[in-house]
């Protein structure tokens, strides 16, 4: 008798599960920096309400595990589409919840980052608060904000892997499930690591290249 | 006497830069020596080789019996007979001034808490600064940080002190203040060197004063050197410092 | 469809609930400090050590920053084991969580030993104080005070992502919401509740973090500098 090891056929496995977890991350991305935009010009508005709101849910979601966030909308979908909808629904927007989160408060970050006499040298020129946000700091803090969001961007790939704990099929899922099959678990998990380690690497590399260009320039 | 200090013949490069070349000069005990020149002539250098702050390429310095470019110099023990006071203070910014001067006494000596207590209390009140022991060094102007800066190093009773261009980063007012306490110092027997661009203050207290010159002494003597310049270079620098 | 919340079928379960934040704050604390040690050796080890040691740390910072803890967790629980040795889920989470912050915590406090100025450093040797003596006194202790509110909000990171661990079943908040949830078919209310947990023992810790640099960090206390 012999036993399945761990082969080719499972490496290629795993890298369509990475295309998964990078199609997931995309939309985290994607759809948490929508939102967190938008939370973010809440956080910072004329609206005492508002920033109120905007920062209750920002301390929310960084208060709460990534883990907890994905069962309550797990289980809150499941409520009302009943069992059976698509995991990807639940965890695109558990991730796109968690980035917001985070995004909206670095992007806060980097626009008070821009000195106050911007602002103070566009209201001068009587430009609106909407003209002044828009010609005059975003365009700064853009530059700020580069290299912290790629850097967080490596912090949602990570992230993905608890999807799988919903049973989306994503890079930690599939290890899991080959490990159910072969129970390799140190070499399975180990060739696991090195996929996300290939995606994460060269992103935080290039976050560390931005942060020193932006350093070099700023002085 | 034996002197305290005696450099034969120094050179320092750093790389093919020539700081020092072939500097010699000797500083009795009880002696104030006052280095002068232009920025760039070396004179600071000279003042850390003395420390063992920069490694010397040739040449033998003698400070306090510790044969300083000896590769097998125990810096800690040349450390403990010399004290150096830099031009811009650094104080330990996070510890309180008695605490900053008590450091180097309880880790270095071994003294207990309260008898380094009782040696900060002597040394500020040396300097003036009794009233200041509990406060942090940014709640105090230059001046005073300067003179606390004096007192953490006479804490560790220092056989010679250095004080490397201590006055050049103050006002007028606050230099004052600063100079007062190295007088009281060298009348009290201390042997001084220092680097300054005081001419005044030299001239008042140096018992020797070295004029340096494209890495090497120019010219030495007494203050009075400093109204009757032998070399022209000299007479141009004080001509342009008073 | 309407759905009747029912949150007093978990009524009967808050000394677990209870027991579960206990545990989580245990695991957090012990990786805290641990993590804390580990990454500020590793930090000294990085500034000052030989390019043996420097080339080690940097590797070692690089993986654990580039990988997910999940997957962390369980190469050490499962990885501990392929090497014969037993140890209890609730020992390998404790272990994963001070690998992983230790990692975090060499560059934050890398990035404060690098704020310190050199001409500390001489004053120090002039002061005649050993290498030792010069790291504790004039470097690392004003480098930490200096990085704090970004240990701080690692550390709370840290007890959020401690949950990760309830993964190979070991006990804490999260696991035992698990259970609970399985016995009573009241996933949403117990999540929400559990939601609730981490939340205030996210401010405890945070709050713990602001007293704890109360008192330890003078100057901020007498000058009223906010950290």
């Amino acid at each position: 008798m012999t036993t399945p090891t761990f082969s080719l056929l499972h490496v290629e496995f795993l890298a369509w599960a990475a295309l998964w977890t990078l199609g997931l991350s995309a939309i985290a991305f994607i759809g948490g920096g929508l939102l967190g935009f938008g939370v973010m010009l809440a956080r910072i508005g004329p609206s005492k309400l508002l920033r109120r709101a905007a920062s209750t849910y920002i301390q929310i979601v960084q208060g709460t595990p990534l883990l907890i966030l994905l069962f309550l909308i797990y289980y809150g979908i499941a409520i009302f589409a009943g069992p059976g909808f698509p995991a990807i629904l639940a965890a695109g927007a558990g991730l796109t919840i968690y980035a917001s989160g985070f995004l909206a408060e670095i992007w806060r970050g980097c626009i008070e980052a821009v000195p106050k006499t911007q602002w103070e040298a566009a209201e001068c020129l009587a430009l609106t608060r909407w003209q002044r946000m828009m010609r005059v700091i975003l365009p700064q803090a853009l530059r700020i904000a580069t290299p912290p969001t790629v850097g967080f961007l490596v912090q949602i790939v990570k992230n993905t892997s608890l999807a799988s704990v919903i049973g989306f099929i994503e890079l930690a899922q599939a290890g899991k499930l080959i490990n159910n099959s072969i129970f390799e678990p140190f070499t399975v998990f180990m060739v696991v690591a090195a996929f996300y380690f290939a995606i994460c690497f060269p992103l935080s590399m290039w976050s560390r290249t931005l942060e020193r260009k932006l350093n070099v320039a700023g002085r | 006497m034996s002197p305290v200090v005696k450099l034969r013949n120094v050179h320092k490069y750093f790389g093919a830069l020539k700081v020092l070349e072939g500097v010699s000069f000797e500083v009795e005990r009880g002696g104030v020596a006052a280095v002068i020149g232009q920025s760039g002539s070396g004179k600071s250098t000279a003042l850390r080789c003395i420390n063992a702050l920069e490694t010397i390429q040739d040449g033998t310095i003698e400070v306090c019996g510790h044969a300083v470019g000896d590769p097998k110099l125990d810096r800690r023990a040349l450390r403990q007979d010399v004290g150096i006071v830099f031009q811009s203070y650094n104080l330990f910014p996070h510890l309180t001034v008695e605490q900053n001067i008590m450091l180097a006494p309880t880790c270095v000596k071994s003294i207990g808490k309260s008898e380094a207590r009782d040696l900060a209390r002597d040394v500020l009140a040396q300097v003036g600064l009794s009233e200041k022991a509990q406060q942090y060094p940014e709640q105090l102007s230059g001046g005073q940080q300067q003179r606390v800066a004096i007192a953490r190093s006479l804490a560790m009773q220092p056989k010679l002190m250095l004080f490397d261009e201590v006055t050049s980063a103050l006002d007028p007012q606050l230099t004052g203040e600063v100079l007062k306490v190295m007088e009281d110092l060298a009348r009290g027997g201390m042997t001084m060197i220092l680097v300054t661009h005081e001419m005044a203050f030299a001239r008042k207290v140096a018992s020797q004063v070295i004029y340096m010159h494209k890495g090497q002494v120019w010219e030495t003597g007494p203050g009075s050197m400093l109204d009757a310049p032998k070399t022209p270079e000299l007479a141009n620098f004080v001509g342009s410092g008073l | 469809m309407t759905y009747t919340f029912d949150f007093s079928a978990l009524l009967p379960y808050w000394p677990d609930f209870l027991w579960g934040a206990v545990l989580t704050l245990q695991l957090s604390a012990v990786a805290t400090v641990a993590g804390f040690i580990v990454g500020t050796l590793c930090a000294i080890g990085r500034a000052d050590g030989s390019p043996v040691v420097k080339a080690i740390v940097a590797a070692y910072v690089e993986v654990i920053r580039n990988t997910p803890l999940l997957v962390q967790v369980f190469i050490i629980y499962f990885g501990i084991a392929t090497l014969g040795i037993r140890v209890s889920a609730n020992l390998a989470a404790m272990i994963a969580l001070t690998v992983n912050v230790g990692a975090y915590t060499c560059e934050i406090v890398r990035a404060g030993l690098q704020s310190i100025h050199r001409s500390q450093v001489e004053a120090a040797e002039c002061l005649g104080l050993s290498k030792p003596q010069i790291y504790w006194h004039v470097i690392v202790r004003p480098a930490i005070e200096r990085v704090y509110p970004s240990l701080t909000s690692q550390y709370v990171l840290l007890m959020l992502a401690s949950s990760i661990t309830s993964q190979i079943s070991a006990e804490e908040l999260t696991a035992v919401a698990n259970r609970i949830q399985s016995g009573t078919f009241r996933a949403f209310e117990t999540y929400i509740v559990v939601g609730l947990i981490y939340l205030v023992l996210s401010f405890v810790m945070r709050g713990a973090f602001t007293a704890f640099a109360q008192a330890a960090f003078t100057r901020r206390r007498k000058l009223g500098t906010t950290l």
